[in-house]
């Protein structure tokens, strides 16, 4: 069989988080019912004329900026022709000739390397309605809520070889535009959508095969199968003496396997045009600097700044820096006072424990750095131990409640009172007899118990290190 | 200098429109686009050496409006317009992707 090369390009549709659609004041709110969020403009009635948002050229320029893009400063839009019921106008509002960004490049790594994967531009566009198949009626019912939500489209150039690069990638662009705020980047609701551009040529051949366009990948790992199972296909194809055919593909992740959508026969003749109902858009340098002034420290930067600052492993910045959610809690609670590796370990181990327990992403973390930094204060103070300021953290992490009042209401303060502890291993040392004469026979398992069972009868609130050596002293005597 | 449009080419403009024309509808078509044609051409005598492409006669630039939620809902009004409905939704024959 002769060696094959995968030549991967993605096109990345990312929902921005702006409060209103991109040409109208209609909410782009999630989750609405049907056709509650619409107007005149996104339904597409004849006369209706759209108004562009200044946000969506911001985010866009902000992304622009952020994957090393050269701004268009004077840019666009342009009309995109064709029929389909999620699409009441009969066109799209995109960008053609003058898309907003061309020309950047951002870094991914994996386990072969760092490697740069070119961005060939990045355009505005709107998005279409959502069409839900009535089994009754054997018809479709439109929903326009989504109709003008405003969309950016990035469009990489076919640098990528590989699943795993391809999933780097994303994960890339999906923190660049988290930090960036310009949207949450949820594949799963589809706030971030890729579609799978994929050829395969002969090692070392210069000339690109014929590709094949994926879509409906929701998912890193329908995305990671649909990859593997269209080389394989392709391969198949080319190995049998047949050609691959350029065609939109649909992945169906429950049988893991594509379909084809439409071929190159029938491709559609978009008959752009220069849209006239908007006018052209002028970036002022001023403006472009001020875009720039405001954008915030991203991952890369936080990383070297972070290994300079901290005295945390290379491991737990990547993990810290891994959303911005998480990097702002960690910066904040050092801001009070707090030591850096004392305040990573509880992000690092309880939270991410409890984040992975709930299934939730670091973006979702909602206490505050104040309660944080008060508790690492109550467990530096010994006012409670480490036991009790663990489920004291799960308070905080699930209610964000103040650790402070909470442990005085609770009476969850530790107990050094020598003298209460030893009264309390005694009364434990009575009622365990057994395990006194386990131990004394020489197992050392017996003294774990018998320290289990004053904590307990403590409620968890001895000093375990005190409990430890006043039972050492009392069994010794 | 008359255009003449290719039953080809009409053809292929009614399958982008999604029209369906009759004999005597496409005849009348082919010679109405070539007047068009014809008409457009008269802009070929005019000397454009040196000047930019134009999208729009009016010389504006940033229309925008701000990231306000302006719009109430007025899911009536916007399907009163629909052919048909049902459940809040636009009516339309079954889409097969």
């Amino acid at each position: 069989m002769k060696q094959y090369e995968t030549v991967i390009g993605l096109e990345v549709h990312v929902e921005l988080a702006t409060k209103t659609k991109i040409f109208c004041s209609c909410s782009t709110a999630f989750g609405g019912a049907p056709n509650t969020h619409t107007c005149p403009v996104c339904t597409g009635m004849p006369g209706s004329l759209p108004v562009l948002n200044k946000k969506v050229v911001e985010y866009a320029m902000a992304v622009g900026l952020a994957t090393n893009c050269k701004i268009n400063q004077y840019c666009k839009f342009d009309r995109k022709n064709y029929f389909y019921p999620d699409n009441p106008q009969n066109y799209q509002i995109s960008q053609l000739y003058l898309p907003i960004c061309r020309d950047g490049k951002i870094e991914i790594e994996t386990a072969s390397g760092k490697k740069e994967i070119g961005i060939y531009e990045i355009h505005m566009e709107e998005d279409a309605g959502k069409l839900i198949h009535d089994e009754w009626d054997d018809c479709s019912l439109v929903d326009y809520n989504r109709s003008g939500v405003p969309l950016i489209e990035i469009v990489s150039k076919p640098d990528m070889c590989s699943a795993e690069e391809v999933i780097a990638y994303l994960n890339k662009l999906k923190r660049i535009i988290q930090y960036l705020g310009a949207s949450d980047c949820k594949l799963q609701e589809g706030s971030m959508r890729a579609d799978v551009n994929l050829s395969l040529r002969e090692l070392g051949a210069k000339a690109y095969g014929t590709r094949t366009e994926m879509k409906n990948l929701n998912s890193f790992k329908a995305i990671t199968r649909a990859i593997e199972g269209e080389r394989a296909r392709q391969i198949e194809l080319l190995e049998s003496g047949k050609q691959v055919v350029q065609e939109t593909r649909r992945w169906d992740d429950n049988k893991e396997y594509s379909y084809t959508m439409r071929s190159k026969e029938d491709a559609q003749d978009y008959r752009y045009f220069p849209e006239p109902d908007l006018v052209p858009i002028v970036i002022s340098d001023q403006w472009l600097q001020q875009i720039k002034e405001q954008q915030p420290e991203l991952q890369d930067e936080k990383i070297v700044r972070y290994k300079k600052e901290y005295q945390i492993p290379e491991y737990d910045i990547l993990i810290l820096t891994s959303s911005k959610k998480m990097a702002d809690l960690f910066e904040d609670t050092i801001a009070l006072g707090k030591k850096p590796k004392e305040v990573s370990n509880w992000l690092m181990g309880e939270a991410m424990r409890l984040l992975k327990e709930e299934e939730k992403e670091a973006d979702e973390i909602s206490f505050s750095p104040i309660h944080l930094a008060k508790l690492i204060d109550l467990l530096e103070k010994g006012i409670i131990n480490r036991t009790v300021a663990k489920e004291v953290f799960e308070v905080i992490f699930r209610e964000d409640i103040d650790p402070e009042q909470y442990v005085e209401e609770r009476g969850l303060k530790a107990v050094n009172d020598e003298g209460m502890i030893r009264k309390m291993i005694e009364e434990v040392i009575q009622t365990n007899h057994q395990s006194v004469v386990d131990y004394y026979a020489g197992k050392k398992k017996a003294m774990g118990f018998l320290v289990g069972q004053t904590m307990k009868a403590m409620k968890g609130k001895a000093d375990p290190g005190m409990v430890n050596r006043i039972l050492e002293e009392i069994l010794n005597q | 200098m008359a255009h003449i449009i290719s039953d080809e080419i009409m053809e292929y403009v009614g399958i982008l429109a999604k029209l369906e024309l009759s004999k005597e509808e496409k005849e009348q078509a082919k010679k109405d686009m070539g007047n068009l044609f014809d008409y457009i051409d008269k802009l070929n005598e005019l000397d454009t050496d040196g000047i930019e492409p134009m999208s729009h006669i009016f010389p504006m630039e940033n229309v925008f409006r701000e990231d306000i939620v302006e719009n109430q809902e007025d899911r009536e009004a916007i399907l009163a317009n629909a052919p048909k409905k049902k459940n809040g939704s636009f009516q339309v024959p079954k889409t097969v992707e």
